[in-house]
C-alpha cells in the first residue's frame, strides 16, 4: 500500500498493463477455437452471456477476437520497443565513443531515417505487399523507422562521457571499451532507455493501428486496428453495432493510457530513487 | 646509453573548431621537443598559463589525443602506434595518469576500490583476489591510506586531499616509470597541496619513479623539479635545470613570472605593464610574447624567434639571448 | 567602519544545517585592506555574503548583526544594517563575487551591460552624459576604452575582471569586498588585478575587503588579516604581525606549509582534512589535527581575545592577554 502511496503512477500502469498482458497472452489459448475464422457463430448478435461482447458482422465472437488481437499488437508493440531501443542505444554508444568515421557514418544514417517521413514508406510499402504483410514484416518496418530517435539521443550522451575523466581512468586501470560501456556508461543510461523502451512499443502499435484502420496493414493477422478496419468496413458504426467497433477502440486508448503511467511514472521512480 | 624515457619530438597539435568548411584553426601546440633520461628518476615541470597547451600536451603524452604532427616515443617505442611501437598494455605497465579533479578520476557510482581491484587484474595481469588486495593494500600504504578505511566507500566520502592520493596508489599499482600529473594539486587546499607533492617526492627517493608535473603554480613547481619547461602559447619558451632557470632566466616571460608570483614575507619589485584588449592579428611569423614583452624590439615582429642554446642543457624561444641577432 | 557582531550563519540544506559562519566578530576600518585567508570551507565566502547582505536561501542568518557606520557629508554618522545595507548596494558597498567573471551576459556588450548596471542605481541626466563618465573612469584606471564595445567572450579572462572590478567601483563605494578575485587568471594578471585594487584603495581611501586562499596575495595587498578555520575566526591582526610571529597553530602550520621560491627546505603539511560543518566537533574545531592540543582544546571552544595589541588570537594556548594594555 505503500508503494501505491508513493509511486501511485506506476503502480496503476504496471496494473492495467498487467490486465492487458492476461487478457492478450494468457486467454487466447483458452478460446477454443481461431477467433479469426468466419461465420463460427451467427452474426451481430449482441453482448450476452455466452457472448460477452456479442458477434462481429463476420461470425467472430468479439471479446475472443479482441483477446486475439491484442495479442498480436502487443507482440508487434514489444517486438519493435525492444530491437528499436537495443539497436539504437547499441549503435548511438558506438557512434559517440568511436567518433571519427564510425560516428560520421551512423550519424548520417541516423539523420537519414530521422527526416525520411515513415509513413510515406509504410503506405507503398502495404500498397506493394496488397495485405499480406505479415505482423513480422510490419515489425521489421517499425523497427527500422524506430532506432535512430534513441540511437542520437544516446550518441550525445557518449559523445559527453567520452570526455568525462573517468573514463580515461577506466581505459588506464585496462578496462577494455565494451567493459568501460557495460560499466560506467550502461549505469547512466538505463533508466532512459527502459522509458526509451516503453515509449516506442507505443509508438509501434499506434502506427500500425493507424495503418490498419486505412486498410494497409496485414490483413490475414488481426490486430487491434484491424479489427476497427473490419468493423468500419461492415459499417458497425452506422447500423449502430457498439459491441463490435467500441472495444477495440476503447482497448486500445486505455493500453495507450496505461503505458503512458508506466513510462512517466517509471522515470518519477529512477529519478526518486537516484535522488536518495 | 641509455634510452630516454620520454621522448617528446617536434609535437604540434592543431584544433579545429566548427564544421570543415567555414571553421577555425587553434594552434595549441607549436613544435614542441621535451626529453626525460632514462637513467634515474627525474621530475620534470610544465609551467604554463591556462590556454597554453600543457593540458593539451599531458593528454597527448598520454595516449589521450593523437598529435597532428611529432612522434611521443615512451622508452624509445613510438607511443601512438600500437603496433610496432608501443601497444595498449605496455604503455599502461610504464606511464600512468594523476588528473586535476580527483572526483572526476573516479566514477561516483561504484567504490573506488573497484578502480584499483581492476588495475591490479587488467593491468598487472594478477590472478587471484588475495594477491591484488596485498598489492592495493601496500599502493596504499605507500599514500599513506588504509585499505581498511579505504574499501567500500564511494569518491564523495572522501576529502579532495584524500581522494587524490586514492587516485596517486591506482597509478602506483603497476609500478609504472613514468606518472604524468596534470595539475594534480590544483584543486586541493594549500595545507594539503605540500602533502601530495612531499609524495611525489617520496615515491621519486623510494620507488624511482619519474613524474611529469604539469602546473601553473611556480611554486609548487620549484620545490618539485628537477627540470623545469615553460609553456606560452603552444610553445616551449624556456627549458633547463630548475635551479638554473629560475636564478636566471633567458626568456622574458619566466622572469615576468617569477616577479609576480606573490610571496608570503615579500613584496613585489619594479612594475609590470598590463596587456592590452586581445588582438588576434599578433602576426604568426612573430614571437608570441611580443606584445606583452618589456624587452621586444623590431626583430620580434617580424619574424620567428629562433631556438637558442646555453651551458648546462638550457633552451629558450627568443631574440634577447642573442642580442636581437639570428644565431 | 563596519562591525560584525557575533554573526551566526548556516545553510539549511535536505542532509541537515551547514554552520558555515559560526559566531564571528571583528570590525572592519575605513580606509583599510583587510584580507581574510583560509581554506575551503573555512566560511570566508559566507562571511563576505553576510557583510553584503546578500543572504538567500538556502543560506540563513541565523544570529547577530552588521552594523556598518558612516560619515554623511554634513557630518552626521548614520548606522545601516540589514535591509538600509541592502538599498546601499553600489553607492555604498560593492561586490565583486566569486568567478564573477561569468557574472558579464555573454550576449551583450560589456558597454550596454555597464551602463544598465550603473543606470539604475543613479540619477545621471542622460545616457550620454553617463557614458561620458564612464569612458572618463575607464581612463584613469588605464583600460582601453574600447572594451565597451566588445562582447565578454572577446576578452580574456584578466581584462573581463577588470572591468568587473570598474565596475564594481564606478560609483565610488565606500567598502568594496572582493570574493577571490584573481583565482583562474595567472599570476601576472593576478598582479595587475591586485596592484589595480591596490591603488584604486589608495586613491579613494576607502575599504577594501578582499577574501583569498592564497597567502601571498594577502600580503601583497593588505594591511590587517583574518584567519578563518572551519566556520571560525582564528587569528585578527596586521599583516607583518602575523609574519613574524603567528600564534595561533592552524597559522603556523599553514605559513610553514607554503613552498617559497629560493628555498629548497622541506615543508610539511597539516594532516587530517577540516571536520565536517554538518556537525561540528565540540570544543576547538581546530583540535583533531593540532600538534600542541590540550585537554582543554577538546571541551570547550576558545574565543577570541586580544592577546597583544591589536591581535586577537583564538586558542587556549593564549588564555590570559599579555599585560601592557588594549
Amino acid at each position: 500500500m505503500k508503494a501505491v502511496k508513493r509511486h501511485p503512477r506506476l503502480v496503476i500502469g504496471l496494473v492495467l498493463v498487467a490486465a492487458f498482458v492476461i487478457l492478450g497472452l494468457v486467454m487466447p489459448p483458452f478460446a477454443g477455437h481461431d477467433p479469426r475464422d468466419w461465420n463460427t457463430f451467427p452474426k451481430h448478435i449482441k453482448p450476452n452471456p455466452a457472448h460477452p461482447l456479442g458477434t462481429t458482422g463476420l461470425g467472430q465472437d468479439t471479446f475472443w477476437l479482441l483477446s486475439y488481437s491484442l495479442r498480436n499488437s502487443l507482440i508487434l508493440g514489444v517486438l519493435v520497443g525492444f530491437f528499436a531501443t537495443l539497436i539504437g542505444v547499441t549503435l548511438g554508444v558506438f557512434a559517440g565513443l568511436k567518433g571519427g568515421w564510425a560516428d560520421r557514418g551512423l550519424s548520417l544514417l541516423m539523420d537519414t531515417f530521422i527526416v525520411v517521413p515513415s509513413l510515406p514508406i509504410l503506405i507503398l510499402l502495404a500498397s506493394l505487399l496488397q495485405g499480406r504483410a505479415t505482423i513480422l514484416i510490419i515489425s521489421v518496418v517499425l523497427i527500422v523507422f524506430n532506432w535512430p530517435w534513441p540511437a542520437r539521443q544516446i550518441r550525445s550522451v557518449a559523445l559527453a562521457m567520452r570526455e568525462r575523466e573517468f573514463i580515461s581512468t577506466a581505459w588506464f586501470s585496462g578496462e577494455s571499451t565494451l567493459t568501460v560501456i557495460r560499466t560506467e556508461i550502461f549505469p547512466y543510461i538505463s533508466s532512459w532507455a527502459v522509458g526509451n523502451f516503453i515509449n516506442t512499443v507505443l509508438v509501434a502499435i499506434a502506427v500500425e493501428s493507424g495503418l490498419a484502420v486505412i486498410g494497409l496493414s496485414s490483413l490475414q493477422e488481426s490486430t487491434l486496428g484491424t479489427m476497427i478496419y473490419w468493423a468500419l468496413q461492415y459499417q458497425a458504426l452506422l447500423a449502430g453495432r457498439w459491441w463490435w467497433i467500441l472495444p477495440p477502440v476503447i482497448a486500445i486508448v486505455v493500453l495507450f493510457v496505461a503505458l503512458f503511467l508506466v513510462s512517466s511514472g517509471y522515470t518519477q521512480y529512477a529519478t526518486a530513487k537516484r535522488g536518495r | 646509453m641509455t634510452d630516454q624515457l620520454l621522448s617528446i619530438d617536434r609535437v604540434s597539435r592543431v584544433f579545429t573548431i566548427g564544421s570543415i568548411i567555414g571553421g577555425t584553426h587553434l594552434q595549441a601546440l607549436e613544435d614542441v621537443t621535451l626529453s626525460m633520461d632514462g637513467s634515474r628518476p627525474t621530475i620534470l615541470s610544465v609551467v604554463g598559463e591556462s590556454g597554453c597547451g600543457k593540458t593539451t600536451l599531458a593528454r597527448i603524452v598520454l595516449k589521450m589525443l593523437e598529435p597532428s604532427r611529432g612522434i611521443v616515443r615512451v622508452d624509445g617505442k613510438n607511443v601512438h602506434d600500437a603496433r610496432r611501437g608501443l601497444s595498449d598494455a605496455q604503455f599502461r605497465r610504464t606511464v600512468q595518469p594523476i588528473f586535476q579533479n580527483p572526483f572526476d578520476t573516479f566514477s561516483g557510482r561504484k567504490p573506488v576500490e573497484t578502480y584499483l581491484y581492476q588495475t591490479a587484474y587488467n593491468v598487472c595481469g594478477i590472478k587471484t583476489k588475495d594477491e591484488a588486495t596485498q598489492v592495493i593494500a601496500a599502493a596504499l600504504e605507500s599514500v599513506g591510506l588504509d585499505l581498511r578505511i579505504v574499501g567500500g566507500k564511494y569518491s564523495y566520502q572522501f576529502s579532495g586531499g584524500e581522494l587524490q592520493r586514492v587516485s596517486v596508489a591506482r597509478a602506483l599499482i603497476p609500478r609504472p616509470r613514468l606518472i604524468v600529473a596534470d595539475e594534480p594539486v590544483s584543486m586541493i587546499d594549500a595545507s594539503m597541496k605540500i602533502n601530495i607533492v612531499n609524495l611525489f617526492l617520496q615515491l621519486k627517493q623510494d620507488h624511482g619513479i619519474s613524474f611529469v608535473y604539469i602546473t601553473h603554480d611556480l611554486s609548487t613547481a620549484y620545490y618539485v623539479s628537477d627540470f623545469i619547461a615553460i609553456m606560452y602559447r603552444g610553445s616551449v619558451v624556456e627549458y633547463g635545470p630548475l635551479d638554473l632557470v629560475l636564478a636566471d632566466p633567458l626568456h622574458p616571460y619566466t622572469e615576468l613570472l617569477l616577479r609576480s608570483v606573490p610571496v608570503f614575507g615579500e613584496k613585489w619589485t619594479g612594475e609590470i605593464g598590463m596587456s592590452d584588449l586581445e588582438t588576434r592579428e599578433y602576426a604568426l611569423a612573430a614571437c608570441k610574447f611580443a606584445p606583452r614583452c618589456p624587452y621586444r624590439r623590431e626583430i620580434c615582429a617580424q619574424r620567428r624567434p629562433p631556438r637558442v642554446e646555453r651551458a648546462g642543457g638550457r633552451e629558450a624561444l627568443c631574440f634577447k639571448p642573442t642580442d636581437y641577432r639570428e644565431e | 567602519m563596519i562591525r560584525i557582531q557575533d554573526v551566526k550563519a548556516s545553510y539549511f540544506t535536505p542532509a541537515g544545517e551547514v554552520q558555515a559562519v559560526d559566531r564571528v566578530s571583528m570590525s572592519i576600518l575605513d580606509n583599510e585592506v583587510l584580507g581574510i585567508a583560509g581554506e575551503s570551507g573555512c566560511g570566508k565566502s559566507t562571511l563576505i555574503k553576510v557583510i553584503y547582505q546578500f543572504i538567500e536561501p538556502p543560506l540563513r542568518l541565523v544570529s547577530g548583526r552588521v552594523e556598518a557606520t558612516t560619515r554623511t557629508e554634513t557630518g552626521e554618522t548614520a548606522v545601516m544594517d540589514g535591509a538600509a545595507l541592502r538599498k546601499a548596494w553600489w553607492q555604498y558597498i560593492s561586490y565583486i563575487p566569486q568567478g564573477s567573471m561569468s557574472v558579464l551576459n555573454p550576449v551583450a556588450k560589456v558597454g550596454s551591460q555597464f551602463l544598465d548596471a550603473v543606470g539604475k542605481s543613479t540619477a545621471f541626466k542622460n545616457r550620454e552624459e553617463l557614458y561620458s563618465r564612464v569612458t572618463g573612469y575607464l581612463r584613469e584606471l588605464d583600460l582601453p576604452v574600447d572594451v565597451l564595445k566588445a562582447y565578454p567572450h572577446q576578452l580574456s579572462g584578466g581584462m573581463r575582471q577588470r572591468v568587473i572590478v570598474a565596475l564594481a567601483t564606478f560609483l565610488h563605494p565606500k567598502v568594496i569586498l572582493a570574493d577571490e578575485p584573481t583565482t583562474a587568471l595567472d599570476v601576472v594578471v593576478q598582479r595587475g588585478i591586485i596592484t589595480m585594487l591596490a591603488q584604486l584603495q589608495r586613491r579613494e581611501q576607502n575599504t577594501l575587503v578582499i577574501v583569498s586562499h592564497d597567502m601571498g596575495v594577502h600580503y601583497q595587498l593588505a594591511r590587517r588579516m583574518a584567519i578563518m578555520y572551519a566556520g571560525k575566526l582564528v587569528e585578527l591582526a596586521e599583516v607583518g604581525a602575523i609574519v613574524e610571529s603567528p600564534l595561533h597553530p592552524y597559522t603556523n602550520l599553514l605559513i610553514g606549509s607554503l613552498p617559497r621560491i629560493g628555498d629548497h627546505a622541506r615543508r610539511q603539511g597539516i594532516g587530517g582534512a577540516p571536520p565536517s560543518l554538518l556537525n561540528p566537533p565540540p570544543g576547538c574545531r581546530f583540535a583533531p589535527r593540532c600538534p600542541r592540543a590540550m585537554a582543554a582544546c577538546q571541551a570547550a571552544d576558545p574565543p577570541p581575545l586580544e592577546y597583544r595589541p591589536g591581535h586577537f588570537v583564538a586558542c587556549h594556548l593564549y588564555g590570559e592577554p599579555r599585560t601592557g594594555g588594549a
